[in-house]
């Protein structure tokens, strides 16, 4: 190597050494998580265990390489010997990393068989992934709710067009942030049955070393038995589709007298939608109520697809403004395609209540300068639904 | 068929062909059955996939330069990593590898060219337009496919766009391509090798070609047979991935990797022969362990098949499967440590000079060998289930393919540079080119280890705001990465166009056949083979 390159290569040392010793890589993580689950910890010293015997081995073998390259070069006068093979030495560097690789299998294997253990779990819950939004299903408890990212548009998409306008502020749990978050108790070993009405998930919170594919019509099981409360944060693992980026998981966990708490006020909750439900269907919205309600609804639940404008991402999602359905056809063929949803288009049925379907299609009716005036009430819907 | 047939009636077909006359201009290229002119084209034409399958991760890189949306819509942002992936793996890398084996196999094994060239012709020709037929579908309306390089169904499916079709007839044609390419070289290897070259004295780089057209033979047709099935699926009603229809969505995977894992091999065994050869040339000292270099080649081919599943630990398998997988993963790091080791020993007391070829396949062995070590980490089901689909997988299969498979492909592409050419090339480029790619690519690649740990999934357009710090360096290695390469294209169209006159052997330490040929190598070698003892 020539003294030019060697001087080149000390500048570039200098500047990555400055890089890496700047002050903004005071909370920046570099390794695993030890997590919060006696599972995450074992798999975190499996990980350091494997992490420590990788290094090592690389330290002799690149030792010895450099000792080579070093010592062994033609421009000090070194004459090539000429052995090139040995039988013994073959043996010994066959042996030697198969006993390696058992020290590694043994706890390897300890804790894979305590990971899939998921016998005599305390709270079983369903957890379904859909483009783009995970829902949560607490068996014998009558509590089931969908987790959508809460992150506001605005945050993450690029307002003013510029290359450096990154939109609004962005919040300290950025994409990691949901409306409902998962809520479990602590110290309790809770199971999860995973499974997806589309494509494939993959439900995954890091502090628990817990990750899952989700698969349409079929279900896998996980568990896990967090000691620590508090919120944990992760998010859908495998590509999904558009806005796999935008499908976090928050949970929540509270210590068991909590959880109670929170399991009783998800009753009353419950009971009291039934019951507005109920009543909603007797009463009629003004056109500004369901408008209002409609946009809130829409925001959340469509625009990933139609967009917040209405134009769509044609030709796979199609654009509401100005569209058949939305403003020449029956509003009755609306409110079905809603419910029952069409080819790619999942069906709203379960996923929003009668009145947030109402407002949302007069929403869509009326918005964007569609302008059919058409207003919809919860009563139409449940007509519509045929229940 | 004996090899004495072969060379007679050889000697038949070429009666009027023997000498030097060639076609000019475009017609040379599209009717050639040359090896070395095919050899060439194929070489070229990775290279240009080379800098597409680049440019492609360049705007994957401004897009991951700091949080937010920022130039491209996610769905777009999808079908920018399908694509790179594909066509690095079977536009870069794959065609890469078979242009070496046409240029040097025949030269290697004392052959006039390779046992079927008309062929030969063929399965370069078909590639140009798999990969127009891939990259097309950026301009239709739908947008190219956008459902990764693994098009996992059903989002492959039921739920894909409309280029889809378009992306499986691509993906046929490189498929018979592959195979055409794979039958070839085992036909050459096996009928072609002068008289006296018995198995045990073939060049290991002749080895790693021969059982790598086996792997090829065995698991494309694979390939071929699951995008059919995702072809009828999609678009004629089957459900062989759809549970509603009676079918399983992850037995798609079982069926990918089954090809996708001995793929992965396909791309890795070639660059063992490269090194191989080159490591003994300039540390001037035969290659050590020859034999268990070969052994070693065979037994990770054969394991190649028993380890798929490792690809899918998170799907749900049963313990046993697990376990299985898990341990037969871990094998695999025996008979590569042998490889690493043998190479370290053949370095071990010899007299070593660095030359760029000798550059590229010291890195190789130092960063091929970080990749091997987190394949290894990856191997460990428990802790897969955390590195699983993060940053960490994208970090490692990076380290084996690109500083792996493609530092191993420079490395040759130097070594072999002046006996295509007749010239030597600008050594001051050169290093250029080396230094640059090294610390770019690690720069690149290194802090995707970090990002990986700490929890950032792949795929992703977007991210949260603790992974920023991290991703602006790596977008900054790899724009340095990409800018590098066109040094590489500068030192290659240098030494086409002129410079130092090469003599026929310009390694003193190089040996085989293709030494004993002038340089630039003349268009038909060895017409007569030679006697090898």
């Amino acid at each position: 190597m020539s003294r030019g390159n060697q001087n080149w290569l000390v500048g570039a040392w200098l500047f990555l050494g400055a890089m890496f010793s700047s002050s903004a890589w005071a909370d920046t993580q570099l390794n695993l998580t030890k997590g919060v689950t006696a599972v995450s910890r074992e798999v975190y010293d499996l990980h350091m265990l494997v992490l420590y015997i990788c290094t090592a081995i690389g330290l002799i073998v690149f030792g010895v390489m450099f000792w080579s390259m070093v010592f062994h070069r033609k421009s000090k006068g070194a004459q090539a010997a000429d052995f090139h093979e040995s039988t013994k030495v073959e043996i010994l560097w066959t042996a030697i990393p198969i006993v390696i690789l058992i020290t590694m299998a043994i706890p390897a294997t300890s804790t894979l068989i305590n990971m899939e253990n998921n016998d005599n779990s305390d709270v079983t819950i369903q957890i379904t992934g859909s483009q783009w939004k995970w829902h949560y299903k607490y068996f014998d408890e009558n509590i089931e709710y969908y987790s959508v990212l809460s992150t506001p548009r605005e945050q993450y998409e690029n307002q003013n067009g510029s290359f450096d306008g990154n939109g609004a502020h962005k919040g300290d749990d950025y994409l990691l942030e949901v409306d409902k978050p998962l809520v479990i108790p602590a110290n309790k070993k809770v199971r999860f049955l995973i499974t997806s009405d589309d494509v494939i998930h993959s439900w995954w919170v890091p502090a628990f070393a817990v990750k899952q594919d989700a698969n349409p019509g079929f279900i896998n099981e996980a568990w896990t038995n967090v000691d620590l409360p508090g919120t944990y944060r992760g998010q859908c693992a495998e590509l999904c589709g558009k806005d796999h980026g935008f499908m976090p998981i928050v949970v929540e966990v509270k210590s068991p007298e909590d959880y109670d708490v929170w399991l009783n006020e998800q009753h009353i909750l419950t009971a009291k939608a039934a019951d507005a439900e109920k009543a909603s269907l007797s009463t009629s919205m003004s056109k500004g109520e369901l408008m209002k309600l409609g946009e809130t609804t829409y925001m959340a639940h469509c625009s990933a697809c139609h967009q917040p404008t209405g134009l769509g991402l044609p030709p796979t999602f199609p654009a509401l403004k100005g569209s058949a359905v939305a403003i020449q056809g029956p509003v009755d063929e609306h409110i079905s395609l809603v419910l029952n949803g069409k080819g790619m288009m999942p069906p709203f049925g379960k996923q929003l209540s009668l009145k947030e379907i109402a407002a949302v299609v007069t929403y869509e009716r009326n918005a964007w300068g569609n302008d059919t005036g058409d207003v919809v009430q919860t009563s139409d819907v449940k007509a519509a639904s045929g229940e | 068929m004996t090899t004495d047939t072969i060379n007679e009636s050889l000697d038949d077909a070429h009666n009027d062909d023997h000498h030097d006359h060639k076609m000019t201009g475009i017609k040379r290229w599209l009717y050639t059955t040359n090896h070395k002119d095919i050899g060439t084209l194929y070489l070229w034409f990775s290279f240009i996939m080379l800098l597409t399958g680049g440019a492609l991760a360049m705007v994957i890189r401004v897009e991951l330069f700091q949080p937010g949306l920022q130039i491209v819509e996610p769905d777009f942002f999808n079908q920018l990593t399908t694509v790179h992936g594909l066509i690095m793996v079977f536009g870069a890398i794959m065609p890469a590898f078979t242009g070496f084996a046409n240029w040097m196999l025949p030269m290697m094994i004392g052959a006039p060219d390779m046992a079927l060239p008309r062929m030969n012709n063929w399965s370069f020709w078909i590639l140009p337009f798999a990969f127009a037929i891939l990259i097309g579908s950026f301009f239709m309306e739908s947008g190219a496919p956008n459902f990764g390089w693994t098009f996992y169904a059903p989002l492959s499916t039921t739920y894909s766009n409309g280029s889809t079709a378009f992306f499986v007839f691509a993906v046929h044609i490189m498929g018979i391509s592959s195979i055409m390419g794979a039958i070839n070289i085992v036909v050459t290897i096996m009928n072609l090798r002068a008289p006296g070259m018995t198995y045990m004295k073939m060049p290991l780089f002749v080895w790693t070609f021969f059982i790598t057209a086996y792997l090829l033979i065995a698991v494309m047709p694979v390939l071929a047979g699951v995008v059919t099935m995702l072809l009828t699926d999609t678009y004629f009603g089957t459900s062989f991935f759809d549970a509603a229809g009676g079918g399983d969505p992850v037995m798609f995977q079982h069926i990918f990797w089954f090809f996708g894992h001995p793929e992965v091999y396909i791309m890795i065994l070639p660059a063992f022969g490269i090194v191989s050869t080159i490591i003994p040339a300039f540390a001037r000292k035969k290659l050590f362990g020859y034999s268990s270099m070969v052994y070693a080649t065979s037994s990770i081919a054969l394991l190649s098949f028993i380890v798929w599943a490792h690809h899918m630990f998170t799907t749900g398998m049963p313990l046993f499967g697990e376990l299985f997988f898990m341990y037969c993963t871990m094998l695999i790091a025996v008979p590569t440590g042998v490889k690493v080791f043998n190479w370290v020993a053949t370095m071990w007391r010899g007299s070593m000079t660095f030359e760029v070829p000798m550059l590229f396949s010291i890195a190789f062995v130092i960063l091929f060998t970080i990749g091997g070590f987190s394949g290894l980490m990856l191997a460990l089901t428990p802790v897969d289930f955390q590195y699983h689909d993060t940053y960490f997988v994208v970090a490692h299969f990076h380290y084996v393919l690109v500083t792996g498979s493609l530092f191993s492909i420079y490395a040759g592409a130097y070594f072999w540079l002046p006996k295509w050419t007749g010239h030597m090339f600008n050594e001051t480029l050169a290093k250029w080119h080396f230094w640059c790619s090294l610390i770019s690519v690690n720069l690149l690649f290194f802090p995707m280890h970090f990002l990986g740990l700490a929890g950032m999934p792949r795929r992703i357009p977007d991210y949260a705001l603790q992974f920023a710090d991290f991703n602006k360096w790596v977008s900054i290695g790899g724009f340095a990465f990409g800018l590098s390469q066109l040094i590489f294209l500068a030192v290659v169209i240098k030494c086409i166009k002129g410079g130092e006159k090469a003599p026929a052997k310009p390694w003193d330490g190089a040996e085989g056949l293709e030494w004993t040929v002038a340089s630039p190598a003349p268009y038909h070698t060895f017409s007569t083979p030679p006697k090898v003892d």
